[in-house]
């Protein structure tokens, strides 16, 4: 399976499944891709492997995409591949891979599960852009028969909020989207802010969508809880420092770093969120606050 | 108390005369050696040891652990035997001990803990001060009862051995049930927890009670017994540290021992020296320079006969530590070192053949110089080049190895950025961080602490080092770096702290009193155009100088902390001491 192949898989599986996560595709398509690989040696195999990890990070340049590819990489590795043929190799590869697939498609209803809790009836929720996890989160909540009203962002450039709001119209929920600039407006009206995350980083702190930061400064101001939701396989080993310091490569959309000559004029996607203005994080580890992101870090990576 | 003192050795003959295995003659050697000023024999100091161990079983099972006569020695009295209604004097000595915060200091750690077995002076001064008031207070009732005593510990010695033994099994099951994560919080109650965590509970170090007459008269007993001069304070204390030590630096140890010295090995002189005078100084610096001495003394070593190395050479090194903690305080790295060479050596096999020990031991210790410090730095360059870009403006106070290093590498990688160093008094080591920059090329500024919030809104990021961290995400480091990194925050300039794991300590620190360490106080005096204000500091009674060396930040001014393990926020230092503790 050549590279070619492999990224018009992700897209088929991207349109075919438009509710997975990104990762979630992305590491459906690895495992296609491991299926399917000629290598020889168990290091071509690996090195193949993290060639098409690169590959579709060129495709789809979000946070979720590089940090599911390490972690697969990691998992399937992770068990001692003793056996002299190469083909048994493969298959316990495979095994893992499938396996790894089956609990992270499981780890979104595990994060919802977590989080409805802490919605109390008549709660006003306010959130950012469209995320499925928070979709899931607000469904299971309505399912408990709960009374409570949404308010969504916008979020521009690309309007998703407006997806986002169509979608829980359909689930009967009472929703507003009101424009980026009034975020601070609305904020004495709710009672707490749930945003999901592209990527969790080893401070604690989230990449998301452009705009979360300007929310979790104004929650911050207003005393308001902030909740992220994010599944496991979003957990990345960056540490930022500030906005500045995350890589170009997640900041503008894949398209845009391969044309644009000069990246300052282009607008970027994304922002940092720094662990001092998140109260809480829920994933299906269980609920974190920031500072226990780098201990379930360390456990994961070291 | 005093004069129990001077009473004690010839009560302790007489009360020894009582229970001994009839080995008089040899007590009254001892004694007029001790008289006389002689060194005791291997010998004679062992059979002194095993007298003062049948004392205690005497007194009822006391066990060696000082902890249980920090609490409530009351708590052991269904198990003592009548004869310990005497040594429930200590006891209520020990608790006004108790009221001061305890910080247990990682020097003291090697001390208690793997000794719970070994024998007596190592363990328990107290020890000696325990018989002391036996014999001079119930004076008339002492023939009677000891007399009494040398029937009954012949029957009970067996029971309250086992006892002993029984009560330790159960104390090392508790501890491996509790495991490491207890250690921190428990050792923030140690107190409150009476005896479950033996080697982990510490006692408070002497060197944070000055102020505390029992622990100095503690103190004192142990030095005399290693035959390590004790170091006088100097000049008033301000009375917020009154529980630190104040030496003069015009004063050094070493003009209280005769060179060269019988007891301490002549390198480890040198560096006592090197460290009081402020010759070799810096966390990494004195680490090295201790392993390296040590080394020699490893190399100088050969055991006596009748003697394990793996055992004798342990007590060998602890009159050196003394006597460097003495010359200065040891700093939380070479406590950490100290504790590693501690355990190597213990864990030579009985069989080894001496040569082949030593050589074992050099290349370990090798081995951690070049694993823990140079290695380290290495990768600690690399993780901090990824976070200097390029037009940088960078912010270092003081002189720390580690933070030059990164800099000079990260200029050989070509990256381009400028330095400011902030430099404070009295120790100015702002100059010679300065020179080495500017000598590889780097463009710096140089400024005065007062001047850090002028010169912040320009800066991009500070970079600090650190002498330690402690277990609750505290960084200890020279003074005025907890001012740095206070007006960074309030600039919102990151702050990143760059320290190896081996500095890693598990104390737990909230304020800069509680445990530090007080200079010079005349360092402070300066003689601008010829006129010096504060010469006669001394006379003027309402007038203190402070000197002190360190301060904690909170890890809430700290963004970032790079080790060798990698880039962690500064609320997960337990986890790595958790996660090495398991590599151990």
């Amino acid at each position: 399976m050549d590279e070619g192949e492999l990224v018009e898989y992700f897209r088929t599986q991207m349109s075919q499944n438009p509710d997975v996560a990104s990762a979630v595709a992305a590491i459906r398509s690895l495992l296609e891709f491991l299926k399917r690989d000629q290598s020889e040696t168990i290091l071509g195999l690996r090195e193949n492997l993290t060639q098409a990890i690169g590959r579709l990070q060129e495709a789809d340049s979000s946070v979720a995409v590089s940090s599911g590819g390490e972690l697969f990489l990691r998992f399937i590795t992770l068990t001692s591949l003793e056996h002299q043929d190469l083909s048994q190799c493969k298959k316990v590869m495979v095994e893992r891979g499938e396996l790894f697939l089956k609990k992270i498609s499981l780890s979104r209803n595990k994060v919802a599960k977590l989080c409805h809790n802490f919605i109390k009836d008549g709660a006003k929720i306010l959130t950012h852009s469209s995320s499925r996890v928070v979709l899931k989160v607000l469904e299971n909540v309505a399912a408990d028969k709960k009374r409570f009203s949404v308010y969504v962002t916008e979020s521009q450039p690309d309007s998703a909020g407006h997806q986002m709001a169509e979608k829980l119209r359909k689930l009967n929920i009472p929703v507003t989207v009101i424009l980026d600039a009034a975020v601070g407006y609305v904020m004495e009206k709710v009672d707490l802010v749930i945003v999901g995350a592209e990527g969790v980083v080893e401070s604690g702190g989230i990449i998301n969508k452009i705009g979360t930061y300007q929310m979790a400064v104004c929650s911050k101001a207003h005393n308001k809880p902030f909740y992220v939701v994010a599944e496991s396989f979003k957990f990345v080993r960056l540490y930022p420092l500030n906005q500045q310091d995350v890589p170009d490569r997640f900041k503008y959309k894949a398209h845009t770093l391969k044309t644009a000559e000069n990246l300052d004029k282009e607008h970027p996607m994304i922002d940092y969120t720094p662990p001092s203005l998140i109260t809480l994080l829920f994933t299906d580890l269980g609920v974190l606050t920031p500072s226990a992101i780098s201990d379930e870090l360390i456990k994961i990576y070291l | 108390m005093a004069d129990a003192k001077e009473k004690e050795e010839p009560n302790q003959a007489e009360s020894i005369n009582h229970t001994a295995d009839g080995g008089e003659p040899k007590k009254d050697d001892i004694l007029r050696a001790k008289l006389e000023g002689r060194e005791l024999t291997k010998e004679e100091k062992q059979r002194l040891r095993k007298e003062k161990k049948q004392q205690k079983k005497q007194k009822g099972g006391k066990e060696d652990k000082t902890v249980t006569e920090h609490h409530q020695g009351k708590g052991k009295k269904p198990v003592a035997s009548s004869e310990s209604q005497t040594a429930t004097q200590p006891p209520p000595q020990k608790v006004p001990v108790t009221v001061p915060s305890p910080t247990p200091s990682p020097v003291q750690v090697p001390a208690p803990g793997p000794t719970a077995p070994s024998p007596g002076p190592t363990a328990p001064s107290p020890g000696p001060t325990a018989p002391s008031p036996g014999p001079t207070a119930p004076s008339p009732e002492a023939p009677v009862a000891s007399a009494a005593a040398s029937e009954k510990p012949a029957k009970t010695k067996a029971e309250l051995k086992a006892e002993r033994r029984a009560r330790q099994e159960a104390e090392r099951a508790s501890k491996t049930k509790k495991g490491e994560p207890g250690q921190p919080s428990s050792s923030s109650k140690n107190k409150a927890v009476p005896n479950e965590l033996q080697p982990v509970v510490k006692r408070l170090s002497e060197h944070v009670q000055v102020d505390d007459p029992a622990a100095i008269k503690k103190l004192a007993k142990k030095l005399e017994r290693q035959q390590i001069p004790l170091r006088s304070d100097y000049g008033y204390k301000v009375s917020l540290f009154s529980h630190l030590h104040q030496y003069s630096r015009k004063a050094p140890l070493t003009q209280q021992i005769s060179i060269p010295s019988t007891v301490i090995h002549p390198s480890v002189v040198r560096l006592g020296l090197q460290y009081s005078q402020g010759i070799v100084a810096g966390s990494n610096a004195r680490s090295v320079a201790l392993l390296h001495a040590f080394k020699q003394v490893i190399q100088d070593y050969t055991t006596p006969p009748n003697e394990e190395l793996s055992r004798d050479l342990v007590n060998k090194l602890k009159p050196y530590i003394s006597f460097l903690n003495q010359c200065r305080p040891l700093s939380a790295s070479m406590g950490n070192a100290i504790k590693y060479i501690k355990k190597e050596i213990s864990n030579i096999p009985s069989q080894c053949k001496e040569e082949e020990a030593k050589t074992k031991l050099l290349e370990c210790i090798d081995a951690y110089i070049n694993e823990k410090i140079t290695l380290a730095a290495k990768v600690i360059s690399e993780y901090a080049i990824e976070k200097i870009s390029d037009g940088d403006i960078i912010l270092i106070y003081g002189c720390s190895s580690l933070v030059n290093h990164i800099l000079c590498e990260a200029f050989e990688k070509k990256r381009k950025f400028r330095v400011v160093v902030v430099d404070s008094r009295p120790r100015l080591e702002g100059r010679e961080a300065l020179r080495r920059l500017v000598k590889r090329g780097i463009s710096c500024t140089y400024v005065l602490i007062s001047a850090v919030s002028y010169i912040l809104q320009e800066v991009s990021k500070v970079f600090l080092g650190a002498h330690a961290l402690l277990a609750n995400g505290y960084v200890m480091s020279r003074v005025g770096t907890s001012q740095i990194a206070l007006v960074a925050k309030a600039y919102n300039v990151p702050v990143l702290v760059c320290c190896e794991t081996y500095k890693f300590c598990e104390r737990v620190q909230t304020d800069s009193f509680v445990s530090n360490e007080l200079d010079d106080p005349d360092d402070l005096i300066v003689t601008r155009k010829g006129t010096t204000q504060l010469q006669d500091w001394q006379s003027v009674k309402s007038l203190g100088l402070l000197n002190l060396v360190y301060d904690v930040t909170p890890p809430d001014f700290v963004d970032l902390v790079i080790t060798d393990l990698g880039m962690i926020p500064c609320t997960s230092v337990p986890v790595v001491l958790r996660v090495k503790n398991v590599d151990q």
